[in-house]
């Protein structure tokens, strides 16, 4: 044996080890999104859904991100064939309500889906806080990047994504990140 | 006739339908000469073959039978319908994708390296022959080389 | 009962495997002669533990015991009791079983065909090859145990993966996938085995692992075709091959493997090329154990990729410990593996040969770092990148175009020294082939530069090929009067090696032209139609006879008739259809293709009106897509040829 060799050759073919070990520790579901930090795409969609409260707008009415400036916008992507969509569910219209008082927004994207399909969807699980829009052709969640549903986007009031979340998202998250971007804007937003 | 089955699917795949043969892009302010259709088919097909399908692993847009590749090849077609070039579409999906989109790297920086590895593997390879090769048929049993003096 | 039978088999077969693997080389290598034996006995004590194992999950599955975790996982009653036996393999832990079974079938034909073999080489061998299997019995009693207790035992199971019980392909696929890569631990443990045993520089052992090496190749080869044949029957989008991570895996081996079937030939004749043959059996076994691993532990996103959990860090572990053994082993036994080369002169077929290997190696190299180039750009630019069908594609097909040009050159070669005189008069007929060949795809409208080369060099090599058999039937003709049809069986006969390998040859031709003309040629068109409309491509007309959906009890399935025209008057129905399971959120295509040899016409439904009043179905016309499984066959055929023993053919 020359050991000397033996050792080189080992030395060439363990960074190849420490490639493979470092791809163990990364989901390679986990796609970063270019979007957050830029500014938010629009979109005009039409409400399906009402939704309560400060939060509600009338079914046929047309929603803008445009026209919401000066508040956090929360942008839920969701699809009644989506099985993860019903984990968030009731988490997302109890953050809906618990931040009901405040400059925000809340908005359910019907993704892929028929509007009845997506209303029926809602009725069976006891209604939801905010309007549900459809998306027709997908071109707001392909605008969005969209991977999948659920995936959330939380958009701050000067109309840039501050957040993206892929899967299922929880009340309490979703509250601390519009809470905390509340907290570094301005009182007097849209002036 | 109706189908019963699973209303809920089969009704978001008829939306899909719906809007598979919607919307054409000639809203555009400003229209721009009509591109005819069969260059913006040859066209979008091409720049299908370039984009990864979001939803499937691996398939391009182009090859992928799922529905939100079917809508993002009808967005790529309403786009170059509409007068933009190929890398304005591709510039388009990397700034709501990220890089992850493309299929194929972009070639430059770090990303050179997948494509001048193989090269540099097949150079150095294709040198090793060539010098063993020389090495080895030259007669074990010649004397001195042409270029040296003779001994003596 | 069932469950604790095989669990402890699988405990005894563990500690049987670390005694023979581990014990009985170190005490052969201190000159205790007792154990060359024992660690033999050892490699049929485990294939009996594993046997029992394997058989207790196939009675589990058949006889829904739904105690044991695997059966409960993947077994249902309403299930087929073909399917459920098939499920062994359906899922992560059957997986790992069933190749640790089909390793111990492999390491007992190679101990039992070699038992009176003297030498420490074969002793060795098992160890070595015990030592594969100590780590796969791991994980069997660890994180990949199929064997858990169920409590309480549940009345039913959910039953096998949809998409792997829809197609009978998927009970051949995944066996000769298994023959095939575990095949390539044998010629690993023969080449960690001479080195252990110091008679690497002996060519003997080579000899050995030459067919063993042929034989797992040819399950490999097969293996590769049935997977693409699946995925086109299956997954419809109407390819068969898409550089998917876990495709790549299977291939990057399959390239090292072919490289070693032809270099080893140098070795043999010329005493050439020990440490290259030796690198390329270690690194075609390491490559299997990445594919697996690249499967098995979700380390990279694929359609195939079963799911991720702790069982990635063991494999990690193992490729670790093979890769630096195996570097340390090799790289210190270098010099023993020197050899003193002569070549005759540079135009010979020993110099095809190496330019060969020159290029699968590169070929090798390249689909490893597009496979595994996502992994390096996200650890050095955090940027997840893609790499898929446009990088390989631009990347591969000059390699595959040298590729067809030497498999023309080589067999037209001879052997030590090529006359160029001799080589033009051959070439030239084949060339006007080449040409005519090229000129006609060029002139039937095919632009790809790549796409008319590979026809250009296709059918030049493949015209060598050919005149190949000519020469060696015209030659036995003159000298013995014999007719056509028995000089040639008397010519494979009397050369099955070198025959075997130009018969697997012409199955890569064939391949390569299905390959070609499918990616060239192809056409397809998609179309909303309502009923009685009719979508035309080429020749096909399709009529839409009517939209239907039908209730079973797993799925929803909603379908298409589509008849096919002929002057106006249907001469064919096609039903592309829709499979829906209610736990899976996309719907399951289910292609219909109706094959002819001179093509395929692929039909795929992809969407519908809720009311069935329209159909958007998608028609593709794929020209000699039938010549690549048949290519298949043809290459498992030579590989057959060239590595039956001699005994039985005579």
């Amino acid at each position: 044996m020359n050991w000397k060799r033996s050792a080189i050759a080992a030395a060439v073919a363990a960074p190849f080890i420490v490639l493979l070990a470092y791809g163990l520790t990364k989901d390679p579901r986990e796609i970063p999104s270019p979007l957050p930090g830029r500014q938010a795409p629009d979109f005009a969609l039409q409400v399906f859904l009402p939704g309560e409260g400060p939060m509600a707008r009338n079914i046929g009415d047309t929603v803008s991100l445009a026209a919401m400036r000066g508040k956090v916008v929360v942008v839920n992507f969701w699809a009644s064939w989506c099985l993860e969509c019903i984990t968030e569910h009731q988490d997302l219209s109890l953050a809906a309500r618990q931040l009901a008082g405040k400059p925000v927004q809340f908005v359910g994207v019907l993704y892929n889906d028929v509007v009845d399909a997506g209303r029926q969807w809602v009725a069976d699980r006891g209604g939801e806080a905010y309007p549900a829009l459809n998306d027709p052709g997908a071109r707001v969640a392909i605008d969005y990047g969209l991977y999948g549903v659920p995936e959330t986007f939380v958009i701050d009031p000067a109309g840039k994504v501050a957040y993206k979340h892929t899967g299922p998202i929880w009340a309490g998250l979703l509250t601390a990140k519009v809470d905390s971007i509340l907290a570094a804007t301005p009182r007097t937003p849209g002036q | 006739m109706t189908l019963s089955v699973r209303r809920w699917r089969i009704g978001a795949l008829a939306a899909a339908l719906a809007l598979a043969s919607g919307p054409v892009a000639a809203q555009l302010a400003g229209k721009p000469p009509a591109i005819p259709d069969s260059v913006v088919e040859a066209r979008t097909t091409a720049l299908a073959s370039t984009l990864r399908c979001p939803v499937c692993q691996g398939l391009s847009l182009q090859d992928s039978p799922s529905e939100l590749a079917q809508q993002m090849r009808s967005l790529i077609k309403d786009q170059v319908a509409a007068g933009k070039s190929d890398a304005e579409v591709k510039e388009y999906f990397l700034s709501k994708y990220g890089e992850f989109i493309l299929l194929e790297p972009r070639a430059r920086g770090f990303n050179l390296l997948a494509y001048l590895l193989p090269a540099a593997v097949l150079v150095a390879g294709g040198l090793v022959v060539w010098w063993n090769v020389r090495r080895w048929t030259q007669p074990a049993d010649a004397g001195p080389s042409p270029g040296e003096p003779p001994a003596g | 009962m069932t469950r604790l039978i095989a669990l402890d088999a699988l405990w005894f077969a563990l500690a049987v495997s670390a005694v023979g693997g581990i014990v009985a080389p170190i005490a052969i290598a201190r000159g205790r002669r007792a154990w060359l034996s024992i660690a033999q006995g050892a490699v049929y004590a485990n294939f009996a533990l594993v046997t029992v194992a394997t058989v207790a999950m196939v009675f589990g599955l058949v006889t829904h015991d739904f105690s044991i975790s695997y059966v409960a996982q993947v077994g249902s009653r309403a299930t087929p009791v073909f399917y459920t036996i098939i499920s062994l393999w359906g899922a992560l832990e059957g997986s790992i079983l069933f190749w640790a079974w089909v390793l111990a079938l492999y390491s007992t034909l190679v101990v039992y065909f070699n038992r009176n073999r003297p030498g420490n080489l074969v002793p060795f061998a098992a160890s070595t090859l015990l030592v594969v299997a100590l780590f796969f019995h791991v994980l069997l009693v660890g994180p990949a145990n199929p064997f858990h207790l169920v409590s309480p035992v549940p009345a039913d199971g959910p039953g096998p993966n949809p998409l792997l019980q829809n197609h009978i392909l998927m009970a051949v696929h995944p066996p000769l996938l298994y023959l095939g890569y575990v095949g390539m631990s044998v010629p690993f443990a023969f080449a960690v085995g001479a080195m252990l045993s110091g008679e690497s520089s002996d060519d003997a052992w080579i000899r050995l692992t030459r067919r063993w090496t042929l034989l797992a190749w040819g399950f490999l080869s097969a293996a590769i075709i049935a997977g693409m044949w699946w995925s086109y029957e299956v997954l419809g989008w109407g390819g068969y091959w898409a550089w998917d991570p876990v495709e790549n895996a299977s291939f990057i081996p399959w390239l090292t493997a072919t490289a070693f079937l032809h270099s080893v030939m140098v070795q043999e004749r010329r005493g050439m090329l020990k440490l290259w043959n030796v690198n390329l059996v270690v690194g075609t076994f390491v490559l299997t154990i990445l594919g697996t691993f690249l499967t098995r532990s979700g380390i990279i996103s694929s359609v195939h990729a079963f799911t991720q959990g702790t069982i990635g860090y063991y494999f990690l572990g193992f490729i670790a410990i093979v890769l630096i053994g195996s570097a340390v082993l090799v790289a210190g036994n270098s010099e023993k593996l020197r050899s003193d080369g002569r070549l005759d002169a540079p135009l010979s077929r020993e110099s095809v040969f190496l330019l060969n290997n020159l290029f699968l190696t590169v070929f090798m190299f390249t689909v490893l770092v597009g496979t595994l180039f996502p992994l390096v750009a996200e650890a050095f630019r955090g940027v997840k990148v893609s790499v898929g069908e446009p990088f390989f594609n631009r990347m591969t097909l000059p390699v595959v175009v040298a590729l067809l040009f030497l498999m023309g050159v080589g067999p037209a070669l001879p052997w030590r020294r090529g006359d160029w005189p001799a080589l033009r008069r051959k070439m030239l007929p084949a060339a006007v082939v080449g040409v005519v060949l090229g000129g006609l795809v060029f002139a039937l409208g095919a632009r790809n530069p790549y796409g008319v080369l590979a026809f250009a060099f296709g059918g030049f090599a493949a015209a060598l090929n050919v005149g190949e058999y000519v020469i060696g039937v015209r030659a036995r003709r003159e000298a013995h009067g014999e007719g056509v049809g028995t000089a040639l069986v008397r010519l494979f006969a009397g050369n099955r090696r070198r025959y075997g390998g130009y018969v697997a040859h012409l199955g890569i031709f064939v391949v390569a032209l299905g390959v070609a003309a499918s990616s060239t040629f192809r056409t397809e068109r998609e179309a909303t139609l309502r009923p009685g409309e009719t979508l035309t491509l080429g020749a096909v007309n399709a009529r839409l006879k009517e939209v239907w959906a039908r209730e079973e009890p797993q799925r929803a399935v909603i379908g298409a008739t589509v008849e096919l025209l002929k002057d106006g008057q249907p001469h064919a129905v096609m039903s592309p259809r829709m499979n829906i399971y209610p736990m899976s959120q996309q719907p399951v295509p289910t292609p219909d293709v109706r094959s002819t040899p001179v093509g395929d016409t692929y039909m795929n439904l992809m969407s519908f009106a809720q009311d069935g009043s329209t159909a958007t179905i998608k028609v593709i016309n794929e020209p000699l897509v039938p010549w690549i499984w048949l290519g298949g066959g043809i290459i498992c055929l030579g590989a057959m040829v060239a590595g039956w023993p001699a005994r039985r053919m005579a």
